[in-house]
């Protein structure tokens, strides 16, 4: 079943600044789906009008199979977890998570079990009498979770939850976001704008551009078959190398070099896309020579980054790197290349 | 830290010295005086004084105009102190709400706080003038015959009224700064957690003004009981009988009117006691002042 429907929803701020401009989505039951994209595509703007903080333009919005537009936020049954935490800095822990169930009239009873419920389930149970301003950013940020949590909402929303955080902690909290929210099975909508988030945190992804999507998928399909040049370059790092090439009876041409590739419908100007962990220096076989220019050795891997033509390009190898200023030879297996529309930059 | 060190030793008290010349001569001297003079009894007509004890305290104290005065400036403060706290959150809760034109807002209610205490308490005594003022033509209407200097009563509501309007603007700046204070996600989560508006007033809104609230009751106290003189000053100008006045009112009409110097020296000390008491509870307060992060 589909927890929220969001249906041609546009957003335009009393400023005339639109923000959203024709968005459609859904969220499956128990499904985690994160918006991501750079800054300003209007991410935050479409969980904003989903919580009820900013009205909807035009569209409808439909939560548990009722049309929430017009509902208060307290109304809509959804829980959200704000970036700076936004706890209620003169109340206890305890207090925090007990407010929203006070004022729906919650017996005392079930909200001393249910908070109790959530703070073990967080470890938080030792802070419970602690003001959030006696707390550090990641407790402070369990305590916001559990705000959510005991709220036993049909969706949870999280807008950029963890980039207060360092990184360390960042990464243990965004797998335990990913494993709470498993274990409890409610849909969650998540907005960030780092794509690592978006590919571990992800059932699927909705890629914003500008306030449109650009594209929706699982992490997967999203990484290796990017319906753009938009998200080829925003999903995956390094990103993807995008290159100026003519295409001709299924042969490429870029810098004066040419090589066969398994793409005959067009012809004529296109982007040809490359990852970067995709691409062998290579001593023999069919490819193109770049000239080897600075090196990059980040441990794990190493970057190599070249020219083609008068054209950059980067190359991961986990391997033997080139001598700088040398030239190498560059392989890639077919179906790692993706073709792009040169003008619209659609995936051809 | 680095420390600067001046060059003469002097140099420090030398550049004190204008601000200590000022409160010695503005404060200090007329403290010390007041304290001298409120053992004597002066007879004001030949400069000789005797020595008399605490006569003039007992004199004051047992007074029942002294006992009148008193009570009617406990209701007074009381009053223009709390109405002014909630006028002014009042009017900064909307205006806080209406997120356009709110300079505008803000500069029409400031500019009443521009306008020196002789001069509101002017404008006050002509809307209460009994021919012209506009509020006794209004409370007219409503069956009630404003007599302003007139009446005890009557005239202690103007007072409270003008001294209440001069005291909001004040008090609606602070809490409109300390509104937009709030982070506006506290106030986004707790729309998401409390449906009733007036609900998360009292329960996010009212406790993260406490702070404000307590600094500005402070301040209203202070206000109410010692700069009110000149509106007061205003209202009952050429009305000297039954009018209601407050402590420090009564000090400058005794001392000046009535030539009892003795008398207003000591109900002036009295004050200054009071004033002392005010000022440790205010420095408590704020030491303790709660500061959210
Ligand atoms: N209250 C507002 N009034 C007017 N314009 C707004 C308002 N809030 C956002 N916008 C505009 O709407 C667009 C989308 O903003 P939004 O906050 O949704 O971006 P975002 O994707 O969340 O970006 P970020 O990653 O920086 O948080 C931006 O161009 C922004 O300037
Ligand atoms: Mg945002």
């Amino acid at each position: 079943m589909t927890t929220l429907r969001i249906k041609d929803v546009f957003k335009r701020y009393p400023n005339g600044a639109e923000a959203v401009k024709g968005v459609s989505v859904d969220v499956e039951d128990g499904e985690l789906v994160v918006f991501v994209g750079p800054s300003g595509c209007g991410k935050s703007t479409m969980l904003r009008m989903v919580a009820g903080l900013e009205s909807v333009t035009e569209g409808e919005i439909e939560l548990a199979g009722r049309v929430v537009n017009d509902l208060e936020p307290a109304e809509r049954n959804i829980a959200m977890v704000f970036q700076n935490y936004a706890l209620y800095p003169h109340m206890s822990v305890r207090k925090n998570l007990a407010y929203g169930l006070k004022n729906r009239g919650t017996p005392q009873a079930e909200i001393d079990r249910k908070v109790d419920e959530a703070a073990k389930l967080l470890q938080i149970g030792e802070f419970l009498d602690r003001k959030p301003s006696q707390l550090s950013g990641g407790q402070r940020q369990r305590v916001a979770m559990g705000r959510a949590i005991v709220r036993d909402p049909a969706i949870f929303l999280f807008d950029e939850p963890l980039s207060n955080l360092d990184a360390k902690l960042r990464n243990q909290m965004r797998l335990e976001i990913k494993k709470l929210q498993r274990s409890l099975g409610t849909a969650a909508i998540y907005v960030t704008h780092d794509q690592v988030e978006a590919m571990t945190l992800a059932d699927r992804i909705v890629v914003l551009n500008n306030g449109l999507i650009e594209q929706v998928g699982k992490p997967h399909e999203v990484y290796s078959q990017p319906a753009s040049t938009f998200v080829a370059s925003f999903i995956g790092a390094p990103p993807m190398n995008l290159l100026d090439a003519t295409l001709s009876d299924g042969r490429i041409e870029i810098g004066g070099q040419s090589f066969a590739v398994q793409q005959t419908q067009k012809a004529g100007p296109i982007k040809l896309g490359l990852r970067p962990e995709r691409l062998q220096v290579a001593s023999g076989g069919e490819g193109f020579r770049v000239e080897v220019g600075v090196l990059e050795d980040l441990g794990a891997t190493r970057l190599i980054h070249a020219r083609l033509g008068d054209q950059d390009l980067t190359i991961a190898q986990d391997s033997e790197l080139p001598e700088p200023s040398s030239e190498a030879l560059i392989t890639f297996r077919h179906d790692d290349a993706h073709f792009f529309d040169a003008s619209s930059g659609r995936r051809i | 830290m680095e420390k600067a060190q001046f060059q003469s030793r002097w140099m420090p008290y030398l550049l004190l010295a204008p601000q200590m010349v000022i409160i010695a001569i503005f404060f200090i001297w007329p403290a010390a005086e007041a304290i001298r003079a409120s053992f004597f009894l002066e007879d004001p007509f030949f400069g000789n004084s005797t020595f008399v004890g605490l006569q003039n305290y007992t004199d004051a104290l047992s007074a029942s105009d002294y006992k009148r005065t008193a009570w009617f400036t406990v209701v007074f403060t009381v009053l223009v102190s709390l109405l002014s706290l909630a006028l002014g959150m009042m009017l900064a809760v909307s205006a806080d709400r209406v997120l356009r034109g709110q300079s505008t807002y803000k500069t029409l209610l400031m500019w009443v706080y521009a306008i020196a205490p002789p001069v509101a308490g002017l404008i006050g005594v002509m809307l209460f003038d009994q021919h012209i003022g506009p509020l006794v033509d209004f409370a007219a209407m409503f069956g009630w015959h404003l007599q302003i200097g007139v009446d005890y009563w009557d005239t202690g509501f103007a007072m409270i009224v003008v001294s209440t309007w001069k005291q909001v603007p004040y008090c609606f700046i602070f809490f409109l700064s300390g509104l937009q204070s709030i982070p506006t996600s506290v106030k986004e989560a707790s729309a998401i957690d409390c449906q009733s508006e007036t609900r998360r007033f009292w329960t996010i809104t009212f406790p993260l003004l406490a702070p404000t609230t307590f600094f500005l009751l402070i301040l209203n106290i202070t206000y109410a009981m010692f700069e009110t003189f000149g509106t007061i000053d205003q209202i009952v100008k050429d009305q000297p009988g039954n009018s209601p006045v407050t402590l420090v009112y009564k000090v400058f009409r005794d001392g000046f009117r009535g030539n009892d110097i003795g008398g207003s020296s000591a109900q002036s000390v009295i004050l200054m006691i009071f004033v002392l008491l005010l000022t440790i509870v205010q420095f408590r307060l704020i030491e303790r002042r709660i500061h959210y992060t």
